[in-house]
């Protein structure tokens, strides 16, 4: 009996700990991570770079693993496919394998130097490899132009002649037609940091309770009139669009492209409106890198070098919507839902009044409660009707505190600071 | 050898009891420290931090708002349930085994059934368009219609949750001895003097395990609430999930995780203390 019981606890004990046994190169990512994307990547633009496991992790958890990994000083993974915010902290405890030899390559193969010098994080050596790049538009449904106030250019809206259409709209259909993916997975915290605080305030951090802040929550409120309720529940804005209950939405390309390149004669696509301070707008890059003990380096390698050729990179931009980082002309055959979605990122980054916001760095493991400070303003300002000033002053003591906490400095639009990103 | 049989019990436990303590004991002691340091020194920083957050008031709120409403609907329906099927002689299983098909399903499941019901492109609102009752499509679960929002959770839950309940009770039922029933029917009780004087209080361990039960599962409500109201009706679990899995905070999320334990605690003791078992009548 009791040898039976000892010689169970060590056959468990053993089982527990025994590792798997890793015959394939595992690539972790966040990006495309919903099903269908991730079905892409496994059946088509990983195809023919031998065994990969392409596995998907939520941002918070990825962040998780890769120190779980980096403190046991056991890798599983070999390549990992984050955005520049979520492999500056892996940079920052220097646990990236330099890449400065593929940047070399890719450089002369037509990558371009700036989107190559985002990659080395502030470092001397090259961190990560730009794998794909994409950014945040606004679509609508054609039907909704008649409404569009008289002299205004989709093009280059202002928030004023957002909210005139908005209100056309709803007096035309008897529903609040805009939509926003303020949903739990939506991606709201980036419209506030990468958009409407720029737009308004010409900053993120320094500027957050600012009286530019306080007239911009205004015109928010007013927005909002016109905004469909539901759009706390969404999360993607491509499905309400699809089904009819927005006509028009902002929202991640990758998120609105199954619906244009669905029925791509049915929307436009065009740039987020334009504040006072001029157009804001947020450039996602995603990059790829290897960590440092990854078992499977040149497997790794590899995979970097053959998703960074022209053919996949174009294969990429048809097929998920992400745009290639290499200097590659979009064929005239590309799927007409992706050439609209590139169509508006190029109206927007050539916008006179185009602002580029950068996605937040440095704050490490603290970016959802950076989020957390956007939203929850949201939630008191706009959707509890509060009063903004004392939302403001509370909110921004606790976006200061996380600063000191984190000691993240200053980024784009934002001037540069010395230590910690001050809230002024 | 008899005296070697004593311990023999303790013995055959203890495989169970040490299992306990790895996998429940530690990881709570570990969450409880969690919950009360900052830094690695004791520290009530984050459940000050849990107090002051905006949806703190709303989640305690709304969940004791859904158990107040869920748990005393679900216990009438399964004695409802469980007094009819007992009168039923054939089918009684196939009865029994339909009622319960929700328990096999997900609670996340669930919430999606109802969310293809109660959304604005829902079987819901297609059938009141149909029928002409509407005009356009309805909002059911947006934070401008709390009410509704909070009755379709409280429908999805009871749909859910109720089948365990009547599960639990029937076993009770069925060990009512027929021969107080007949006894009381001679006497010329009526129906329902026979289920409130007999019924109700045989069956009273079973009363007491399904509350628990219940009661505990509903504070812990989560699944459900978050496929159908989203960040709209915050929660406690849910509150604790996004402070965990969102906002990365882990001393917040083991805050949440330690208040759900203290409530659950204090409703059982509650029921133990209410609904009071006679000691042989105990298992």
């Amino acid at each position: 009996m009791k040898r039976l019981m000892s010689f169970g606890i060590v056959a468990s004990t053993v089982l527990a700990f025994a590792s798997p046994v890793l015959a394939q190169t595992v690539f972790v990512s966040t990006q495309l991570r919903p099903i269908e994307e991730a079905t892409v990547v496994r059946e088509e633009l990983l195809q023919d770079v031998g065994d990969v496991d392409y596995v998907v992790e939520e941002p918070p958890q990825f962040a998780v693993r890769m120190e779980a990994e980096r403190q046991a000083g056991t890798r599983t993974v070999s390549l990992v496919g984050a955005l520049h915010g979520e492999l500056s902290p892996l940079a920052d405890r220097d646990s990236l394998e330099p890449l400065d030899d593929l940047a070399k390559t890719l450089a002369a193969g037509g990558m371009p130097q700036s989107l190559l010098d985002l990659g080395k994080l502030g470092k001397s050596t090259q961190q990560y490899i730009p794998w794909m790049q994409a950014t945040y538009v606004m679509a609508a449904k054609k039907e909704a132009l008649q409404y569009l106030p008289s002299g205004a250019d989709v093009n280059a809206l202002t928030y004023d002649q957002l909210i005139e259409w908005g209100k056309k709209m709803q007096e035309a259909t008897g529903q609040p037609q805009i939509g926003f993916p303020a949903g739990p997975k939506g991606l709201m915290a980036r419209y506030f940091q990468g958009y409407f605080y720029p737009s308004f305030t010409g900053g993120v951090v320094r500027t957050f309770q600012s009286a530019d802040a306080a007239a911009g929550w205004e015109k928010l409120k007013a927005l909002w009139a016109y905004v469909n309720p539901n759009s706390t529940n969404y999360d993607f804005m491509q499905e309400p669009l699809a089904a009819g209950e927005v006509m028009v939405a902002w929202d991640h390309v990758a998120r609105l492209k199954n619906a244009i390149s669905a029925a791509p004669d049915d929307y436009v696509v065009f740039p987020a409106p334009a504040g006072p301070k001029g157009r804001g707008y947020m450039p996602v890059v995603a990059g790829l890198a290897i960590p440092k003990g990854a078992p499977d380096k040149d497997g790794a390698t590899k995979i970097i070098e053959h998703l960074t050729t022209p053919d996949v990179q174009l294969l990429t931009a048809s097929r998920v919507g992400f745009f290639p980082t290499l200097n590659v002309k979009l064929p005239e055959d590309l799927d007409p839902g992706v050439a609209l979605l590139a169509g508006a990122v190029t109206a927007t980054q050539a916008s006179k009044d185009a602002l580029i916001s950068l996605l937040p760095v440095g704050l490490g493991d603290k970016g959802g409660e950076f989020n957390k400070v956007y939203m929850d303003s949201f939630q008191r300002i706009v959707l509890q009707n509060e009063p903004i000033a004392d939302v403001l002053k509370t909110q921004g003591e606790t976006m200061a505190k996380l600063m000191t906490d984190t000691k993240a400095p200053c980024w784009a639009p934002d001037a540069k600071s010395d230590g910690p990103c001050p809230v002024e | 050898m008899t005296k070697n049989r004593s311990w023999i019990p303790y013995l055959l436990i203890l495989p169970s009891v040490a299992f306990l303590a790895l996998l429940f004991i530690v990881p709570l002691l570990q969450t409880i420290w969690l919950a009360f340091s900052d830094n690695g020194v004791p520290s009530p920083a984050n459940a000050q931090r849990m107090m002051a957050d905006i949806n703190f008031t709303r989640s305690v709120k709304n969940t004791f708002l859904l158990t107040i409403a869920v748990v005393p609907v679900q216990l009438a329906i399964a004695l409802v349930m469980g007094t009819m099927v007992a009168k039923v002689g054939r089918g009684r299983e196939t009865i029994l085994w339909v009622w319960t098909i929700p328990l096999g399903i997900s609670d996340l499941a669930a919430g999606l059934v109802w969310l293809s019901i109660l959304q604005n492109s829902g079987y819901f609102n297609s059938l009141l368009l149909g029928l002409g009752v509407l005009e356009r499509q309805a909002s059911w679960l947006s934070y401008q219609t709390p009410v509704a929002l909070f009755f379709a959770i409280a429908v999805a839950e009871i749909w859910r949750g109720t089948a365990i309940v009547m599960v639990i009770i029937v076993a009770g039922l069925n060990q009512v001895p027929k021969e107080f029933r007949e006894a009381a029917e001679i006497f010329g009780a009526g129906p329902w003097t026979r289920f409130w004087r007999i019924t109700l209080p045989l069956i009273r361990p079973a009363l007491q395990s399904a509350l628990i039960l219940r009661t505990v599962l509903a504070f812990e409500v989560f699944a459900v609430v978050y496929a159908l109201g989203g960040r709209n009706f915050p929660v406690l679990v849910g509150e604790a999930y996004t402070w965990q899995n969102q906002n990365q905070n882990y001393g917040v999320a083991a805050a949440y995780a330690v208040l759900i334990m203290i409530i659950s605690l204090a409703a059982t003791l509650i029921y133990l203390k209410a609904i009071k078992v006679d000691p042989e009548r105990l298992p």
